[in-house]
Parts: structure tokens; C-alpha cells; sequence
């Protein structure tokens, strides 16, 4: 009777011991786990060979390329003036690449403003001609231009078009832009651009509707990085 | 008569100068070497093109067993030099059949659709028809989990009559995100301000509140880009009896990182 209630008490105590101590195997069963363990040869030598971090050299990308413009715009009956500006550009691959453009320029009056002496269409705020714009671009004809018989410079055609807005005669001006340049590297990081673009509006500002076409010429250095 | 057309000559004159002087000094500040990655080649022949294109021709190439340095890169191609101190630019898909110090395929970093479902930033621009007007738009997003982002919208709006600005903040439901053409739903609300045209007779600046719902499509392009469409309508909560409904169209692309 005594034996049947230990046996009774035990099988309790070994059935709940698990779930009390929240171990998960019985605790019979790993003892005897352990022994094993313990019969298996000791290591006697610790490996002093350290994990080698090997960090791989970064490989440097150039598919950015910023830089700056100057030259002539021909503002549709505002007469020609200097034109510059900044671009920044992603080179998507080695035929695309999208551009936005910031550019300004200031006009001079018109003939019949110059005629009449005396009437002023725009103020000095309003003659001032803004304008941004997001164009892609594809780089046509790459090659190498040489100067020398030792020295020869990577080049390409590429042809651009865009959207933007041009801020003129005060008033905002939906903007379309498309043209053609020529892009010549120094290096891999320098580069001469030289650029000609048509920036065309609808305005009425000179009284009746009309598509006014801006066009501009610009030389420009730009920077990959 | 004007001194206009030297201001140009003297503009272009001065940018000349001030970036020659610059070039004349960069090479001497990229002349540090860095350690370069090396790799064996591991193909018949590594081609060498002159430069990062198809169009431009090979004038060299590498035999197989022996190694180049990639010194830079742009796009999918990579500036290499050899031993002998030769240089030239390799298209990816030859590059990652070398092998690197390992004896293993080179790893190149490829921007592809998996990195395009895990990143969070997103930027773009997009234009379109926003009630007749002509629409510039920029956004930046960030994406809280795949399927919410929250995206912050400016536009300007060139119109016949008006001009404007749209500034607004949506929350953006991307349905299905691993497909390669995925359709989003978004709401928001935003400000949206209006100023009549200065050759039209004199009208009031007006500034009111929009809220709008609409969807639209993403689809994954290439490399960092995607392309986006989408259609908004908004809800403009005037001053006057009356709200005004008003709907747009946009189509523009988008660069994540």
C-alpha cells in the first residue's frame, strides 16, 4: 500500500517537474545524455586561428553627374541674353539618363518698347525669366575624340526632352524642352558639355495667343560622382 | 549699343576658367590609392571596351587565369585594369563570370526587384491634367510596411486662367506589391492655392483645403526606377456654398532608395 502511494507521489512529481521548471526534456532521460557527453575526448588544443573579416574594397560608382552651365537664350521677342544654370543628372544606363535643370536669365525690352520710348510692357521683377524642368536624355554616336596622336577623350551625342516650368513676365509658364548636345569626358569624372535647347511656351502676354519658342545655347562642365 | 552679348561671351569665359583651374587641381586630389578589388578571369577572354558602352570598341582583352583591378564603375560597366597596367571597361554580365578571391563568381551589387520590395524611400516626379490645368508634381514616400506607405505630394499648376500650388499627404495602399504591375489606392488631404492669371481681370488669391481619394499603378522598370500612373479626385472645401469636385491624371517616374 505504502509502496503504491511513493510510486503514485513520484510518477506526480516527475510528470509535473517539467512543467514547473519549464524544461522541456525529462530530467531522467538527459542525465543520461550526459554521461555520454562526458566520455567524449577532450579538446586539449584551442584553435588560435581568428575569424578573418574580409571587408571587399567598395567598387566606385559614377552614375551621378552635377554641374554647371552658361551661355545664350534667345527670349521670343525679349531679345538675346546670357543664360545660366545648374543640371543634375542619373545615368539609368549607358543610353539613358534623366536631368532636372534650373536656369535663369535676364530680357531686355522689346523693339516697340525701344520704339516708343516710353511704354513699359514688364517691370524689372517680371523681366526676369526662370525656369526648371526634368528631361531624359539618350546618349547617341558614342566615341572618342582625338587630340593628338597620343590622346584620345570619350565622347557621345545625346538628344534630351523634358517638362518644366518657366517663371516669366509674372506669370508661370508650362514648359516643354527638347534638344541636343554633346558631351566630352577629360576623365571619368569630368566632362564638357555643350548644349542647344528649345524651350517652348503658350503665352499671351504681347496681347494675342501664341507658342513662343526660347531658344538656348550653353557650354557647361559637369562633375560625375 | 547693348552690352548684353559680352555679358554672355564674359559669363561663359569666367565658368571656363574657374572650372579649368579645378580640373588642373582634381587629379592630384583623387591620386590616393584605394584598395581595389581583384579578380581572375575566369572565361576564354575578359573584352575591354574604351569606354562604359557598347558603342564604344574593344582594344583589349584579358586571357583567362589572369586578373584585373575594377577601379570604378558606372551604370553596368566597370573600369578594369590589368597587370600590365592596361584599362578598359567590361560590361557586368562578363564581370560577374570572374572569379574573386575565393575562387568564387563575383558578386556585383545589381539593383533588381527584390531590393525594389524591400526599400522604404521613394522619390519622383510625374505630370498630367489636374482640372485643365498642367500639372508638375514631386513626392517623396516611405513606406511603413509593403503594402502602407505615406507620401507627401507638392505640384504646381499652370493653368489658362490660374495658376497654383497643390501640397498634400496620402496614405497610400499598395495591394499587391510583388506584382510587376501593381495597382495602389490612396486618401488624403492637402492645401491647394490658386492665383489668377495677371493679363486676367483682377480675382482673389485663393488658398483652400482638399481632401481627395484615387489609385493608380507601379510598375518596376529597371535598376532604381519605376514607372507610375495615377488618378486623384479631389474634393476642394470652399469658402462658398457650393465644394468643388476636381479630377486629375498623372503619368511620371519614380526613383526608390
Amino acid at each position: 500500500m505504502e509502496s503504491r502511494l511513493r510510486f503514485l507521489f513520484l510518477s506526480v512529481a516527475v510528470l509535473a517537474m517539467p512543467a514547473l521548471t519549464g524544461c522541456s526534456s525529462l530530467p531522467f532521460f538527459g542525465q543520461g545524455e550526459d554521461t555520454e557527453v562526458a566520455d567524449a575526448p577532450e579538446q586539449v588544443i584551442e584553435p588560435e586561428v581568428e575569424r578573418r573579416e574580409i571587408v571587399q574594397p567598395k567598387i566606385d560608382t559614377e552614375d551621378f553627374e552635377i554641374g554647371v552651365y552658361a551661355g545664350g537664350m534667345s527670349v521670343e521677342d525679349f531679345g538675346v541674353n546670357a543664360v545660366y544654370g545648374a543640371t543634375i543628372a542619373y545615368h539609368l544606363n549607358e543610353a539613358l539618363f534623366v536631368e532636372g535643370a534650373i536656369g535663369r536669365t535676364d530680357t531686355e525690352e522689346t523693339s516697340f518698347e525701344l520704339l516708343s520710348g516710353a511704354a513699359q510692357i514688364l517691370n524689372d521683377d517680371e523681366r526676369e525669366f526662370t525656369y526648371y524642368n526634368a528631361s531624359i536624355g539618350w546618349n547617341i554616336f558614342p566615341g572618342e575624340a582625338f587630340f593628338g596622336p597620343g590622346r584620345a577623350f570619350n565622347q557621345s551625342f545625346y538628344v534630351i526632352a523634358g517638362l518644366g516650368s518657366t517663371r516669366f513676365g509674372g506669370d508661370d509658364l508650362f514648359t516643354i524642352n527638347l534638344g541636343a548636345g554633346y558631351r566630352l569626358l577629360f576623365n571619368d569624372v569630368f566632362a564638357l558639355r555643350v548644349d542647344f535647347r528649345d524651350h517652348a511656351f503658350d503665352t499671351d502676354l504681347l496681347g494675342e495667343s501664341k507658342t513662343a519658342h526660347n531658344l538656348t545655347g550653353h557650354v557647361g562642365f559637369t562633375f560625375f560622382f | 549699343m547693348s552690352p548684353r552679348p559680352n555679358s554672355c561671351i564674359s559669363a561663359v569665359i569666367a565658368l571656363v576658367v574657374v572650372l579649368a583651374g579645378t580640373l588642373a587641381t582634381a587629379p592630384a586630389a583623387f591620386a590616393d590609392e584605394k584598395p581595389l578589388r581583384t579578380v581572375e578571369v575566369a572565361d576564354p577572354y575578359l573584352e575591354m571596351h574604351t569606354g562604359p558602352g557598347k558603342g564604344y570598341p574593344i582594344t583589349n582583352v584579358v586571357e583567362r587565369g589572369e586578373s584585373v583591378q575594377i577601379v570604378r564603375r558606372k551604370t553596368d560597366w566597370f573600369k578594369v585594369r590589368t597587370d600590365r597596367g592596361r584599362e578598359g571597361w567590361v560590361n557586368i554580365v562578363q564581370l560577374e563570370l570572374t572569379l574573386d578571391e575565393f575562387g568564387e563568381r563575383t558578386a556585383i551589387e545589381r539593383i533588381g526587384r527584390d531590393e525594389f520590395l524591400q526599400t522604404r524611400w521613394e522619390t519622383g516626379i510625374m505630370t498630367g491634367d489636374f482640372a485643365g490645368s498642367d500639372a508638375l508634381a514631386v513626392y517623396g514616400g516611405y513606406s511603413i510596411s509593403r503594402n502602407l506607405s505615406v507620401e507627401v505630394w507638392g505640384s504646381q499648376l499652370v493653368g489658362n486662367f490660374s495658376n497654383g500650388w497643390l501640397g498634400t499627404v496620402n496614405v497610400v495602399h499598395e495591394t499587391f506589391p510583388e506584382w510587376r504591375v501593381s495597382p495602389y489606392f490612396t486618401i488624403g488631404t492637402g492645401v491647394v492655392s490658386t492665383s489668377p492669371k495677371s493679363t486676367l481681370v483682377a480675382q482673389e488669391d485663393r488658398t483652400d483645403q482638399v481632401a481627395l481619394v484615387g489609385g493608380g499603378f507601379r510598375a518596376y522598370v529597371t535598376r532604381r526606377f519605376v514607372l507610375r500612373a495615377e488618378y486623384k479626385s479631389y474634393v476642394v472645401l470652399t469658402s462658398r456654398d457650393e465644394n468643388e469636385e476636381v479630377e486629375e491624371w498623372k503619368v511620371g517616374f519614380g526613383f526608390f532608395f
